[in-house]
């Protein structure tokens, strides 16, 4: 078993609300010095064989991204 | 006539479409989203919904649909295909149609009888309406802010591929109040609010919705007798539009709104 991490995260440019609330209610924590935050997803694939970073880009790429809106970075877990 | 409604699973406005496809005057098939087969359909409806839970990105698993596979292969060819809110999610998933839909930028889901203006009726499903004519019909979205690169945009507002703005509060944040755009040669269409929920007095707010309905149905049986010439300017300019109105519902030969089948879930 060998497992492949793809992180998503929005485009820079691409207005993110879901991390703009988070980022207001920070001072309810009596956070004050965080300048934003962005929220994306972690997608963990095991593969039954050996890691095929081919393959899990193509998976990010078709699948568990959007190009159009998002980024991804896929990397093999040690 | 026949138009198709796809029902995935999750799709909840499956039954307000055929039935919108019936008051219209036309035949409504409804199609499974495992079943390749379009069953001889002439023009195919995306319903709204929540198609597989919205799991991962609104759409995104119900681009993968056996069925989906067809309707791309066929809008290319021309059928006529309207996606409303999960189906239009569903048609820029599929990259039928450009950008994509995102979070409402309030984070609110929005539900309330929208006034809209139709910008084009130079596409399949909007030939019934005259450019710049207000409707009011419902919108009921969580994801329906529409996003794309300022290229993207320029392009689409040049080419006008916009089909419909949101007038007075834009519900969503969609950019340049895009309510609905549609693909280069007009048979796809993409629309967030909702026409099929507003075809009768008794549950709408209007019966401005079926005009979406009826204007596919001419589109194929027009006088021109070619569903892709509806899309011509040519063809358009010889029909003055059409308000379409519940009492006033046009004839429309070899239809039967009796035979509809009623098969499966709603």
């Amino acid at each position: 078993m060998a497992r492949v991490v793809v992180d998503v995260m929005l485009k820079p440019e691409i207005l993110d609300p879901q991390g703009q609330a988070v980022a207001n209610a920070l001072p309810r924590l009596g956070v004050s010095d965080v300048a934003s935050v962005r929220i994306g997803r972690r997608v963990e694939i095991e593969f039954s064989g050996a890691a095929d970073l081919d393959r899990a880009r193509e998976i990010a790429d078709k699948l568990l991204a959007n190009p159009v809106i998002e980024d991804y970075v896929v990397r093999e877990e040690q | 006539m026949k138009i198709g409604v796809v029902t995935f699973p999750g799709s909840l406005d499956d039954g307000d479409a055929a039935r919108a496809a019936r008051y219209a005057g036309a035949e409504a098939v409804r199609l499974w989203h495992a079943d390749p087969e379009l069953h001889g359909v002439d023009a195919v409806v995306l319903p709204g919904g929540f198609s597989y839970g919205d799991y991962l990105r609104c759409g995104a698993i119900a681009r993968f649909a056996p069925v989906m596979e067809s309707i791309a292969k066929a809008a290319a060819d021309g059928l006529p295909v309207l996606g409303i809110c999960n189906g239009f999610q569903i048609l820029c998933e599929a990259h039928l149609l450009p950008g994509a839909l995102t979070r409402n930028q309030h984070l609110h889901f929005r539900n309330r009888d929208q006034r809209v203006r139709v910008l084009t009726p130079q596409t399949a499903w909007t030939r019934d309406f005259a450019e710049g004519q207000e409707i009011v019909i419902p919108v009921k979205n969580g994801e329906g802010c529409y996003v794309g690169s300022e290229e993207l945009l320029d392009q689409l507002e040049a080419d006008g591929q916009i089909v419909a703005r949101y007038v007075g509060e834009n519900p969503n944040g969609s950019m340049r109040d895009i309510a609905a755009i549609r693909n280069e040669a007009g048979n796809v269409v993409g629309i967030m609010p909702h026409p099929e929920h507003a075809i009768d007095l008794l549950t709408g707010p209007s019966v401005d919705g079926l005009g979406f309905f009826t204007s596919v149905l001419k589109a194929f049986t027009g006088t021109n007798g070619s569903a892709t010439e509806s899309v011509e300017p040519a063809a358009l300019a010889s029909d003055a539009p059409v308000v379409p109105s519940a009492l006033t519902l046009p004839e429309v030969p070899g239809a039967s709104s009796a035979s509809a089948p009623e098969e499966g879930s709603a």
